[in-house]
């Protein structure tokens, strides 16, 4: 890893090689190499070149991330390039200028031929028309013969709202279908594999589910089967679509073929709130959206983001989210097992206790699925009291695309504001036996359950306090003298540091439930009760707080991490 | 996955193997050998030869719903192909598909290879026999008819015995 943050100023790039075009009677210059789907230079497509220049060309079959098929021809558009005589000298019109051959049919010369935009590399002084007649009647042939055999249930495809047919068909298509014969019907409710129904009627056969499970996933499960209009595509018969990025196919699916189980007739697209968030299953930390409406989380889709998980996440990751909305939620503060209590008074009668602790008497678990924020309020704690702190490490396997070993989003967080040792949990035997011995008095616990982890019940019950905050109950909570409801990660704003040593914010999905508040809101309460120090009220001003302090944040501001956050030092 | 394949075959098919630069081209040759000798490519078939040239089981379903001579069951005892290419639709094909179907009690509408409740026929359409001035034509197993009016179908029916 560098050692500067990527916003520092880095050696000028080399020198981009670059075509002088025309797009749409426009002339613009373009880079002559672009990353393909892997990030090597190739040349620049028709395609790339026409985004470059603000034109979107509809595209189904082509993904900027998946090996280009080109068997869609939604992207066809007329073009033409200078005309060369016979001594292969560019023929110029009477004022000088190149003279442009429009590409045409080589026995209609008077049709023109489109290229296909996605797969055809430009060439000097070429001259693309992503606006001419003749190009929107190629879109308008392409929509037809894609509708010839399209069940058209909009009014009950999860797609409908965010699907490309409907968008492009309105766009570029035709009103009323000229085809009276009768459709091919297939088949219409097929069950992929556990996370994936699908309906084949709907399918354009753009190949995407088939190219992103076999060429990033690595595992060939998809194909078409059949021919001509009964091309169908499928799984090998009894063998399930299963693996842990199967949800991928729905998302780049540009019609509701592809459905998921979990989100299917759940709730139509258009009644989402988007919000920008980050997954917490893994230290990967994949850039999501969730999808919320009315306080309940619907979906979480990936956020592309090269520098982390491009487009794509993982399904367990995806489908982590139902325990937001369970029913024994921690809504409640409380005192002394199971006495509601308020707000107000549970932090003054805590800050008393904590005021009146001596020097090592503390002792502090947080957690690494815990915010930067959260653990630098909670350090500041620990600084006071001279309170032995550490988290609980969290560990799976691993696998080669995006799930991290580290199930904990936060490890680094933990580490580098020094809430955790080098270690993690290797504290953790040291807490458990200032307990045994007397030594420690009062224990904070931040979203763990620390009866699992060898401080048992038998421990917590010698504590003179035991002050815990958490979002679902446990052996700890039960056992709290205080409890403090916490917040889902959806339910307020915070940032992490990956396992790359990114740091990336999320932001507030929906309300926390019942009384329950964002930790460093309250946390930030009680560390100006107990310290004296006042810092900032805002999360904005917490993080470029601590970025100030924190060496290795490098004074990053909130403002700085913007969506696809900052790379740090680790 | 229950597929035992004799010796012999398998030995056949591995030295087809080498006639390629890449495993993989050796599938259909593979699926014709199988097909050969089974009569037909069952499921655990096309897995064992996905297997034996590295490649996904999906990769070998395709071309084998792809091409219309592959079958996935046992045919009849008796194969009757009718061509459906423009001439012989024109003279006709469509009447005599559908008067095979009825007499075996299968769906004319239905898409694909079918064979009677006994076993003993298969109806299935093909394309262009290369005929096509003596349409519609048929075979029957490895024998050539040409312009078949129904009542020539069930003379050629009454061969099949
Ligand atoms: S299911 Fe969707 S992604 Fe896959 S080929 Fe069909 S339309 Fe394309
Ligand atoms: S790889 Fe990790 S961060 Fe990404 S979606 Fe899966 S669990 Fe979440
Ligand atoms: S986007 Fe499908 S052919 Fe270009
Ligand atoms: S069209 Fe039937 S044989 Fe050619």
């Amino acid at each position: 890893m560098s050692n500067a943050t990527t916003t520092e100023t880095k050696p000028a790039p080399p020198p981009v090689d670059k075509m002088k075009i025309k797009i749409d009677g426009r002339e613009i210059e373009v880079p002559k190499m672009m990353p393909d789907w892997q990030g090597k230079l190739q040349p620049t497509t028709m395609l790339q070149a026409c985004a470059a220049a603000g034109h979107d060309v509809p595209h189904y079959c082509y993904h900027p991330k998946l090996p280009i098929a080109g068997n869609c021809r939604m992207c066809l558009v007329e073009f033409g390039t200078p005309a060369m005589g016979p001594d292969r000298k560019p023929v110029l019109n009477e004022d000088g200028s190149a003279k442009i051959a429009k590409s045409v049919l080589p026995y209609e010369p008077t049709s023109p031929r489109g290229a296909i935009a996605c797969a055809t590399p430009i060439s000097p002084g070429m001259e693309i028309y992503p606006n001419s007649p003749a190009t929107k009647q190629m879109r308008e042939a392409v929509l037809e013969s894609l509708l010839i055999n399209h069940p058209l249930d909009c009014p009950i495809c999860d797609q409908a709202g965010e699907c490309k047919l409907q968008e492009y068909s309105v766009d570029h298509g035709n009103a009323a279908s000229r085809f009276v014969e009768e459709k091919v019907h297939k088949p219409k409710h097929v069950d992929l594999g556990p996370r994936i129904v699908l309906d084949d009627e709907r399918c354009i056969l753009c190949s995407r589910c088939v190219r992103f499970t076999k060429d990033i996933v690595g595992d060939d499960a998809l194909g078409f089967a059949q021919r001509g209009s009964h091309n169908t595509l499928t799984n090998f018969p009894g063998k399930q679509f299963d693996n842990n990025y199967t949800l991928n196919t729905v998302d780049i699916c540009p019609v509701g073929a592809l459905t998921s189980k979990d989100f299917r007739f759940k709730m139509r697209v258009w009644f989402l709130k988007e919000t920008k968030s980050i997954c917490t299953s893994c230290a990967t930390g994949c850039n999501v959206i969730v999808g919320s409406r009315e306080g309940n989380v619907y979906r979480y889709e990936p956020r592309e983001n090269d520098a982390v998980n491009s487009c794509w996440m993982c399904d367990s990751g995806r489908l982590n989210y139902k325990w937001i909305n369970r029913e024994d939620r921690l809504t409640e503060v409380q005192h002394l097992k199971s006495k509601a209590q308020s707000w107000p008074m549970a932090l003054k009668e805590i800050s008393e206790v904590l005021r009146k602790a001596s020097s090592g008497s503390v002792a502090i678990v947080a957690s690494a699925r815990q915010t930067n924020e959260e653990l630098y309020l909670l350090k500041k704690l620990a600084t006071k009291f001279n309170a032995i702190t550490d988290s609980v490490p969290r560990h799976g396997e691993s696998d080669k695309l995006l799930l991290n070993a580290d199930r904990n989003p936060n490890s680094n967080g933990a580490k580098l504001i020094g809430i955790s040792p080098a270690q993690m949990g290797s504290n953790l035997p040291k807490i458990a036996d200032g307990i045994r011995n007397g030594t420690i008095k009062t224990l904070i616990v931040f979203g763990e359950d620390v009866t699992k982890h060898g401080i048992g019940t038998d421990l917590l019950v010698k504590l003179d306090h035991l002050i815990v905050s958490d979002i679902l109950p446990n052996k700890t909570t039960e056992s709290a003298h205080y409890l403090l409801p916490g917040c889902a990660h959806a339910e307020k704003r915070g940032s992490f540091v990956n396992a790359k040593g990114r740091v990336q914010r999320f932001l507030q999905a929906i309300q926390p439930k019942g009384d329950a508040r964002p930790e460093w809101e309250f946390l930030h309460e009680l560390v100006f009760n107990v310290t004296g120090q006042n810092g900032f009220a805002s999360i904005e001003g917490l993080f470029n707080q601590m970025a100030q302090e924190i060496p290795a944040f490098n004074g990053v501001t909130w403002a700085v991490l913007g969506d696809a956050g900052v790379t740090i030092p680790t | 996955m229950s597929f035992t394949i004799p010796i012999e075959l398998e030995a056949e098919l591995n030295e087809l193997v080498t006639h390629y630069p890449q495993k993989r081209s050796a599938s259909l040759m593979f699926l014709h050998a199988i097909q050969e000798h089974f009569g037909y490519i069952s499921k655990e078939a096309m897995e064992w030869t996905a297997a034996k040239l590295e490649l996904s089981p999906i990769n070998i379903y395709e071309l084998v719903t792809f091409y219309p001579m592959f079958r996935q069951e046992p045919a009849g005892k008796y194969q009757i192909k009718v061509c459906r290419t423009l001439s012989c639709a024109l003279a006709g094909s469509g009447k005599l598909h559908k008067h095979f179907c009825e007499k075996f009690g299968l769906d004319s509408h239905a898409h694909g290879v079918q064979t009677s409740k006994d076993g003993e026929f298969s109806v299935e359409f093909v394309e262009c026999l290369a005929s096509c001035g003596t349409g519609p034509v048929m075979m029957c197993n490895e024998d050539f008819y040409e312009a078949v009016s129904n009542s020539k179908a069930d003379e050629i029916l009454q061969t099949c015995k």
